[in-house]
């Protein structure tokens, strides 16, 4: 039931935007409708923490440890993005970069957007999964490309033939699973629930499902943005308005994995061999190191954090390939901690680039004189990302790095190198642009507050002291992905 | 019909699917693009039909209905109304290396084939030759999105792959369940939508559907 509230909020909360449009209380509405996912959300973890795994509406949902706590991150991060979304999207409206068709068709789709990410997760059907992903990224496209400036255009347009190919690829993936499946389950919409896939997944033909890896893998791997297929992620973090970027960048590629790693633990019971561990080291690691490179080179501000996401994203595949306990641990605790640190750094870069009305690094200076918080902020939001102790990045990061030393020490460098560079990269950058006097080209703002705090925050006490419940559930998640 | 004659006659329509798929690589015309995706759609759809009738998997029937008024009526239908309000139904795109396009296609082709052997002797279905041929339009669809520089042919290739796509569910496994196709479909109708706004936002803000023209975003050096 709390399922279904959790579900049918955002849907609805879509279509009622959609009509009410441009008015002044559109935003208020919005905020409403993620609060109230969210506290679905919160009601939901609290039945799943109580009674362990469920699966409800004749098996179509399911809900367990690996995907509760990732819907109750993606709709808190949507709920505070939706708050931050209130100022920041004003602030858009009264300068004249969003018409009044654009603010109706943003509000309406961010919801669209939301219920595409909670189905994904709570789906128990992969071929839902899929389709799910896929309305996803229908939904974000044209909010890419809301600005209508030729950069917007380019990068939508980029991100709607990469991801739709993307994705089509691994809906091969999917038909041969489903292949693979019915010779073992029979014919019929059972043979693609998750829940009686992975109960007989050692009985699943290794030979099949292994070509359906490789689909799925370069399929989802898109979309969570792994080099080499990445091209895609920077242009539409960057040119999409800031709230979607940090939905983006902190939800969207969070899913993605998602779908991937769930792929990754039939194919493993299948194969009974490492072999898509290994392939997801690979791209992992690829990631890490071209995401750090290209973080040097960056100009604008909001495409150098994308690279970030890259990089981040490209940690949290890697350790989910190598396996194990404390790697797996580390992955899932490197998706909450990333989503939560990502989400508000995008927060106070969309500020710091509205009081410079400009996004090039080099413009934007002395944030820390002019508006404090947006500076400390994005200070501190960097200090965690890079992986400075005591925020959450770190302990994630950490753990990570103990299981690459201990399963396997030559990798260890490499991810070293990665990690090093993206330090220095981030902090290169972030220093001018938060010290320094408050040059000509600023222009005072009404940011955003609570967001960013309550974020950082998070990202604190998660670095400081891990809550029982949450090691719980992560124990019982790697449990289920060993 | 015999269970013999239906595998041939599906045999044929996928070779059918296979030659539109070159086709489609190769046509200049915007007309010419369009009239190759309808027949290639009227092809999935009564292929679909023969292998929904041999095997008594009558959900089948309903996703034929599907392909046929989604992709042999409803998109051509839009495409055809977007090529007319963009004055572009009667453009010719210039092609380089027509040849080694079509020598690469062949090799993608030799190449689904070799992919899909190992699935090809497992399976049991009257329709597993034909997997070969879902994937080998899948990956000439792909090839079409590389080659192409303009925005509708673009679509027309992304459209042609999923095509493949539906192609190989029915091949493989006589189709995927009815709500995961459902969904399919609703996602590219979806899409449609879309890309035909893009169309619109393309055309008012370049001047013309030439992606060629969208290269303002990379890295500097």
């Amino acid at each position: 039931m709390t399922l279904l509230i959790l579900l049918s909020v955002s849907f609805i909360a879509a279509v009622v935007l959609a009509f009410v449009g441009d008015r002044k209380f559109a935003h208020e509405i919005n905020i409403l409708g993620s609060a109230a996912t969210f506290i679905a959300g919160i009601g939901l973890a609290i039945e799943v923490y109580m009674n362990g795994p469920m699966v409800a509406g004749g098996k179509f949902f399911f809900v367990d440890a690996f995907n509760v706590y990732l819907a109750v991150l993606t709709s808190f991060v949507s709920m505070t993005t939706a708050v931050f979304s209130r100022r920041y999207m004003r602030w858009e409206r009264e300068h004249g970069r969003v018409g009044h068709w654009g603010m109706r068709f943003y509000h309406a789709m961010f919801q669209l957007f939301i219920f595409a990410m909670l189905l994904a997760l709570l789906t128990n059907n992969v071929g839902v999964l899929w389709i799910a992903m896929e309305l996803a990224t229908l939904s974000t496209v044209l909010l890419v490309s809301l600005y209508r400036t030729p950069t917007a255009i380019e990068a939508a347009w980029k991100y709607f033939i990469l991801c739709g190919v993307g994705i089509a690829l691994a809906l091969f993936g999917t038909v041969l699973l489903y292949f693979a499946a019915e010779k073992v389950l029979g014919e019929g919409g059972e043979a693609l629930l998750w829940t009686n896939l992975s109960q007989v997944s050692d009985k699943l033909e290794p030979t099949v499902l292994s070509l359906a890896f490789v689909f799925l893998m370069v399929g989802y791997g898109t979309k969570v943005g792994l080099a080499p297929l990445h091209n895609w992620l920077p242009d539409a973090h960057s040119e999409g308005p800031t709230p979607i970027s940090a939905v983006l960048s902190g939800l969207l590629l969070n899913i993605a994995l998602y779908a991937l790693v769930r792929c990754k633990v039939l194919v493993d019971g299948a194969t009974g061999t490492h072999q898509a561990g290994y392939i997801m080291m690979g791209f992992g690691l690829l990631s890490i190191l071209v995401a750090a490179f290209s973080l040097l080179r960056q100009k604008d501000i909001k495409r150098m954090f994308a690279y970030s996401s890259i990089e981040h994203m490209g940690i949290a595949t890697f350790a989910f390939g190598l396996g194990g306990q404390i790697a797996t641990f580390g992955a899932l605790l490197h998706m909450l901690v990333h989503s939560l640190t990502k989400s508000s750094i995008f927060f106070t870069a969309g500020h710091a680039s509205q009081m410079h009305r400009t996004q090039e690094m080099d413009k934007i200076k002395g944030l820390l004189r002019g508006n404090p918080l947006v500076g400390w902020g994005l200070m501190f939001g960097v200090m965690a990302i890079v992986g400075m102790p005591p925020f959450g990045v770190f302990v994630s990061e950490f753990l990570i790095l103990t299981a690459t030393m201990k399963d396997a020490p030559l990798l260890t460098p490499l991810l070293l190198i990665g990690l090093g560079v993206a330090f220095a990269a981030l902090f290169r950058r972030v220093q001018p642009m938060v010290a320094g006097i408050i040059p000509a080209n600023q222009h005072p703002l009404k940011a955003a507050h609570i967001p960013v705090i309550l974020h950082m925050a998070l990202v604190l006490i998660i670095g400081l002291y891990m809550p029982s419940f949450l090691a719980e559930w992560f124990h019982t998640a790697v449990e289920l992905l060993k | 019909m015999s269970i013999n004659l239906a595998a041939q006659v599906n045999s044929i329509m996928a070779a059918l699917i296979l030659l539109t798929s070159f086709g489609l690589l190769v046509q200049r015309r915007m007309y010419g693009l369009l009239h190759l995706f309808a027949w290639q759609g009227l092809f999935l759809s009564v292929s679909t039909a023969i292998v929904g009738y041999v095997s008594g998997a009558h959900h089948l029937y309903i996703s034929s209905i599907l392909t046929l008024t989604l992709k042999v009526v409803l998109i051509p239908y839009i495409l055809h109304f977007l090529m007319r309000q963009l004055h572009i139904h009667k453009e010719v795109e210039q092609l380089v290396n027509v040849p080694t396009t079509m020598l690469i296609g062949i090799a993608l082709v030799i190449f689904s084939y070799y992919l899909t052997a190992p699935i090809r002797e497992l399976s049991t279905l009257v329709t597993r030759s034909t997997l070969a041929v879902a994937l080998a339009t899948v990956m000439l669809g792909l090839l079409m999105m590389i080659t192409r520089r303009h925005a509708v042919t673009q679509i027309i290739g992304f459209l042609a792959l999923e095509n493949g796509l539906f192609f190989a569910a029915t091949s493989a496994t006589y189709g995927m369940p009815l709500v995961v196709e459902l969904g399919v479909a609703l996602d590219i109708l979806i899409a449609a939508f879309i890309f035909g706004i893009f169309f619109f936002q393309i055309r008012t803000t370049f001047d013309s559907l030439d992606v060629e023209q969208m290269t303002q975003l990379k890295e500097e050096d």
